[in-house]
Formats: structure tokens, sequence, C-alpha cells
């Protein structure tokens, strides 16, 4: 592999931009976000081989009211590592690759349930786990998964809970104050 | 030439390898002594104003991430073989990390050899010491470090993740249930604040209302004028002289050196994995399987605390992110009543992680429905830690890799666990009634998560009365070196079922005690 090839091949895929508009117009996601249509450019993937990521990890943590611009986060890491990692590029092309070629041809157009199949198939293999192991901490580490979790995040600046509700539930009775004093 | 307090080759110092909650008390007791320590820390300073609000940025901040490895059949061989603890490497060592729980061990659990009996496959002991030896210390270690619940410090406020933990243990039967005896300030004390109820307990306490030794023990200790604190600074070996006593040791400083600092006295409190590494690191001629080791018990007995969670799913909002992380405390389990079809106990604590770590622990490897619903729930999600006495096995162990080096070229610790059969029984004890206690406050759905990395290191240079036993005696000294001493929970003879620190801060006030005294009488 010479370095004339690697800068070929980046030349060639780098500005494909992988994009979509929020599905919801309210809700926590789109509060936000400065506009309804989202893009991420990808460093070294395919517009394609970030399509079928994105909907690969849809599969693997499906969330049905999570929008597409939150799992764009896990391609977007995985797109980074691949353009610093020839390995992790080899790897993730040649998995889109098989997926494809397990598919007929396109992974992506295939029915949902088809498409689940091909994933439940390669369970554990190194590509599998290497978007699976990105996944679980991309798409669970950002502002807009805290926003439909319902997770505020760090409270420090806001003076912690003392005041904010550490101790609102009122579904329950309230133990009393020997097991439970009153706060300072 | 040495830029610091102390030169190199000053002799008359006590070196102190860790700066947690054994290291960093050892110091702050021995320098109030007006003894001279040099206290090597691996990890950088942080401050209450560097803590991040953040579970992954914190973790890269605090944890000990040097290479590691893992074999055995625990799970976290297999999901995370690489971190086998969560434990920090930073000024203030785990203490910064820890949750507050302060407990002091039960009579029977110094004695587990002489109550439990022999068990198949268990290295049982008793401690050379009892309960009764060491309620004084206790009773200084509380005051110290501001426990709630003693010297007429009032506990904690409970939250909402508190109140469904209660509700439930009352109405499963449960008599013992409070907010915990917590070294997290209730009130102003002792110069630090009282809890905001901020919620980032693991990440560094950012009000400073929990007691860390990072801005306790260290700042008194350097008002002192007799605290050399060097931080990133890795101690890669303990040397010694032609008559088996230690003379100091050599680490890797911050700019890559390899300084020798000579001592004294060397105190190793580098938390169950590194200590024992160290000690076998620093193999020579006279000792060729490591130092104090003539038993060979340096490694072994390594404990982890039976440990699990259970997280419920309830119609109605929770929040238990919010406030004091362990919230709350069941100590009835923690009797040892065999009836049970295990030896020993375990206390039920209250636990939250933030969404980005409940990703990661919740059940590792998991993908799909199953887990996405349950990460669907996560506001109304309570949760408890479990958290007993595992039994000492010869075969958990730490050794070093025959190949795989860390940054300095030092061969890196493995970690080998299986759980004994009492650990497994106890663990499904534990699930089934931590299930139960959330079923009965109304649980929707329950969950099992299987052990974290393990934060209660143990055990793995062990106290002992004999010296074939064991590697230090009942005030921390190894049997084989008279001027080298294990200060962190390695010296533990066994686990006990509660949190580790306070018995830790316990002996290591003793520990200085005994130090000075034998200083005095020039015996070392």
């Amino acid at each position: 592999m010479s370095v004339q090839t690697s800068r070929r091949d980046f030349l060639k895929t780098s500005g494909a931009v992988l994009g979509g508009v929020l599905l919801y117009s309210s809700g926590p996601i789109a509060m936000l976000a400065p506009g309804r249509a989202w893009a991420l450019e990808l460093k070294s993937l395919t517009k394609a081989e970030g399509e079928a990521l994105l909907r690969f990890t849809r599969h693997l943590y499906p969330h049905d009211g999570l929008e597409d611009a939150v799992y764009a986060l896990v391609v977007k890491d995985l797109d980074t590592e691949a353009a610093k990692d020839k390995e992790v590029q080899a790897l993730l092309r040649k998995g889109v690759a098989e997926l494809n070629s397990k598919a007929g041809g396109n992974w992506l157009a295939l029915a949902e349930r088809e498409q689940f199949k091909l994933v439940e198939a390669i369970e554990g293999t190194p590509f599998f786990e290497k978007v699976r192991s990105t996944a679980i901490v991309s798409l669970y580490d950002n502002d807009m998964a805290y926003a439909y979790f319902g997770y505020p995040g760090a409270s420090f600046q806001h003076g912690g809970y003392l005041h904010r509700g550490f101790n609102d539930l009122d579904w329950l009775p309230e133990p009393p104050p020997e097991a439970s004093p009153p706060a300072y | 030439m040495s830029k610091h307090k102390y030169s190199y080759d000053d002799d008359s110092v006590v070196v102190i390898i860790g700066s947690g909650a054994g290291g960093g008390t050892l110091a702050n007791e021995l320098c109030q002594k007006g003894i001279p320590v040099v206290l090597l820390e691996a990890g950088k300073r942080q401050s209450i104003g560097t803590f991040i609000n953040d579970e992954w940025p914190s973790f890269h901040q605090l944890a000990w991430l040097d290479h590691r490895t893992t074999s055995g059949s625990w799970r976290i061989a297999k999901d995370f073989p690489n971190l086998p603890a969560w434990i920090c490497k930073t000024v203030g060592g785990t203490t910064v990390h820890w949750a507050g729980a302060s407990l002091r061990f039960q009579e029977h659990e110094f004695k587990a050899l002489s109550t439990y009996g022999k068990i198949d496959g268990a290295n049982l002991l008793d401690w050379p010491l009892t309960l009764a030896e060491l309620e004084p210390y206790y009773d200084r270690a509380e005051k110290k470090m501001g426990v709630t619940r003693t010297n007429d410090i009032p506990g904690l406020p409970g939250n909402n993740n508190f109140k469904v933990m209660y509700h439930g243990a009352r109405k499963l039967g449960y008599q013992d249930v409070h907010t915990g005896r917590m070294a997290i300030n209730s009130r102003p004390r002792d110069g630090r604040a009282s809890c905001l109820q901020i919620g980032f307990c693991f990440q560094g306490c950012k009000s400073g209302a929990k007691w860390s030794t990072l801005y306790t023990e260290i700042p008194q200790a350097e008002a002192t004028g007799k605290l050399d604190l060097r931080p990133e600074s890795h101690v890669a070996k303990i040397e010694h002289d032609e008559k088996g006593r230690v003379t100091g040791v050599l680490y890797f400083d911050k700019d890559g050196n390899l300084p020798r600092q000579r001592a004294r006295i060397v105190c190793v409190a580098g938390n169950s994995i590194e200590s024992p590494r160290l000690l076998l690191n620093s193999a020579s001629s006279m000792f060729p399987n490591g130092l104090a080791n003539s038993s060979g018990q340096v490694g072994r007995n390594y404990m982890r605390h039976m440990t699990g969670s259970v997280y419920a799913v309830f119609e109605k909002e929770v929040h238990m992110y919010r406030g004091t992380t362990m919230a709350g405390i069941i100590t009835d389990e923690s009797r040892h009543d065999p009836s049970r079809g295990f030896v020993g106990g375990y206390e039920m604590e209250t636990i939250s992680l933030g969404l980005p770590f409940m990703a990661a622990f919740f059940d590792p490897g998991a993908w799909g429905r199953k887990f996405t619903e349950a990460m669907e729930s996560y506001t109304r999600m309570a949760g408890m830690w479990l958290v007993g006495e595992d039994l000492p096995q010869e075969s958990n162990r730490v050794t070093l890799h025959p190949t795989e080096k860390d940054q300095y070229g030092l061969p890196v610790p493995n970690v080998h666990f299986d759980d004994h059969p009492n650990d497994i029984a106890m663990r499904e004890h534990a699930y089934k009634q931590g299930q139960a206690v959330y079923e009965a406050a109304g649980a929707i759905r329950t969950y099992r998560v299987p052990p974290y990395p393990s934060t209660h290191n143990l055990g793995t240079c062990r106290m002992s009365a004999r010296p074939e036993d064991g590697v230090c005696n009942k005030f921390g000294q190894t049997h084989d070196i008279p001027n080298l001493f294990i200060s962190d929970g390695s010296q533990f003879t066994t686990s006990a079922a509660e949190n580790p620190t306070l018995t830790i801060v316990a002996l290591a006030i003793r520990q200085a005690e005994y130090i000075a005294d034998q200083m005095n009488k020039r015996a070392i």
C-alpha cells in the first residue's frame, strides 16, 4: 500500500455526505437542533457505506422514536476511526460489502425483517462487534440522546438537585425522618 | 540534585506509594507526628474545580487505564478483558471515585475461619486482629471522615431512588433501612460544604462534601511542611540491601526519568492489583519470588466482593440519577446465617448510573429490543447495588503477565478470578431479594445486572498471625521485611460484607501509630 494509493482513496471518498431531515418537528431533539435538516460529511466512508452502517446500528439498538440524526453520530465515530486507521476502514468496508453480497446486491433494499435476519446471522463477528461497541458509547453519550431519554447530564452548574427535585417522588409515602432526615 | 523538598538521597524519609484511602491517610497521620513523607502517586492532581459531571470524559480523567489483562470464568474477562477494576489513577486515588459508604466490619467477620469453618476451595483465615482492637481506630476514622449517623452527625436526606428502595424494603419486612453511614457532609463540616445532591459521586464530588484524601488528608499533610507529594510518579521497583531491608524505590517521574528515592521505610498502597504487582516486579536474587513473598501468598486471595445490581422499572418517574449515588442501605442481609445457603452476608445499597454508563454496564455485549426497552425506561428506573463477602481463594490471583508490558516496559498484571460456589449462592439470593424489594414497591420489570469492573479490590497481600499464611502482620508490616509495609486493602485477610474504605482508613491510622512507635524505638 503506497501513500499515493491511500491519498487517492481519500480524495475519492472524502466529501461524501450523509444527511436527512428530522422526523419529528417538535420534541426534545428538535428543540436542540438549529434546523430540521442534518448532514454529516464523511471523511473515509462512502455515502452508501454510511447509510448501511446507520441502518445496521438501528437494527442493533432500535429506538423507534430516536432520530436518524442521533444514529448518524455512531457513523461519524466509525468514519473518524476509519479515516485514522486503515484496518478499521477495511473491516467496515468489507462488512458492508458482505452484507450486500448476502443480500444479493443491496442489503439496504431488503425489507426490514430480512435486513435484521442478516444482522443476526453475523452476531459476534469483528465487524458486528466493531459497530456494536462503538454504538453502545456513541449512541447514548450525546446531548440529543440525553434529551430523548430524559437524562439531564451535568447538574453541578445548576447547583445539583438539592433544590431541584432530588426527593420529589410523590407516588410513594415519605420515609420517616429517622430513616431519611430532612435536608440541611 | 533534587527539585523536591527532600533530596533523592535523604534516607530518613518514609516513602508511601499511592495517595488513596490507605496511602493518603497514612501520609497525613505520619506528617502530623512530624515524620517526613515522600508520597508518590502515579496519577495527576485534579481538584473539585476540574472534576467533570460527564461519565466518559470523567472516566478518562480519573480511571486507572494502564494495560492489564484478565483470565478466569468471571464475566469481566469476556466483557472488559483489559479493565478488571474500576479504580483511579489520580491524587486521592479511589477516594475521588468512591460513593462514601462507611460501615464497620462485624465482629465475626474478623474471624471468618473460626465462624464459617473450613470450606472447600476457600483459603479462609481469621484476621490477626479483632473488632475490639480496631474500634478506637474506627472511632477516629469516622470522626476524621465525618461519617453520618456517628459523632452526632445527622444522616443525609433520602433521594427518590432511596424512597423506592425504602418502601419496598419495609413492605418486605426489612428492619434496618436508612440513608446510611456516609462520609458525605450532611452539614458543613471540616471546612467543607454540605451535600448539594449533585448526583455525580463517582466522578469526583464537585462540592467537596464527600470525603476524599485529595482535599482533606493531603492538604492537611502539606500544611505540616512534612509532605513531599510527587504526582505522576510511577514506582517501578522497591530496592533492598544485603541485609534484606528495603532502601528506597526507583520510579518513573513525569519527565520519563527514573530517579532513585532513598527511604527509611516504604509503605505500599497502590490498591490490590498494583501493590502485589510492585512486590512481584521487585524480585531480586535474594527474593526471587518477589519482596515479602516467602509465604507465596503475594498476589493470591484476590477478592472483589460478591457484587451485582438490580434495576427496576416503575410506571411513574423515579429519576434515580438525582442526588447521592449511594443514597441508602438495607443491612438486614449482612448477618451470617448459613440457613440461607451460604456463609457471610451482603449489603443492599442504592446505586444509579447516568445514561452513558447505564448503556455500557447494564448488560455488556447486549443488543436488540430487550436492551433498548430497558434504556427507554431510564427515567422510571430505580437501582441498587449488592455487595457481600466473597471468599479468598489461592487461585484468584494477581500475577505478572509473561510477555505483555506497560508503557514503561514493566510486565503488566494479570487478574485471574473465578467465583466460589458460595459467592454464586450469595449472589443468587441477593438478586432474588433485590428483585423482591422492588416488586414490593410496585415494579413492572426488574433486571439482574452483572458485576461491574471491581471497585473493591482486596486481599492480595493479606494479614496473618503466622508468616507462612500471609504477607503482613496485624500492623501491615511485612513478615519478611520489617521496614516494608502494606497500607491498603491488600492487607485484608477476608473481605467482610461492608464497603472497605472505612476499614482501610482505620488501619492506616493504626499503622501510623505503630510506625512512629517503631521509629522512636529505633526498631526500624
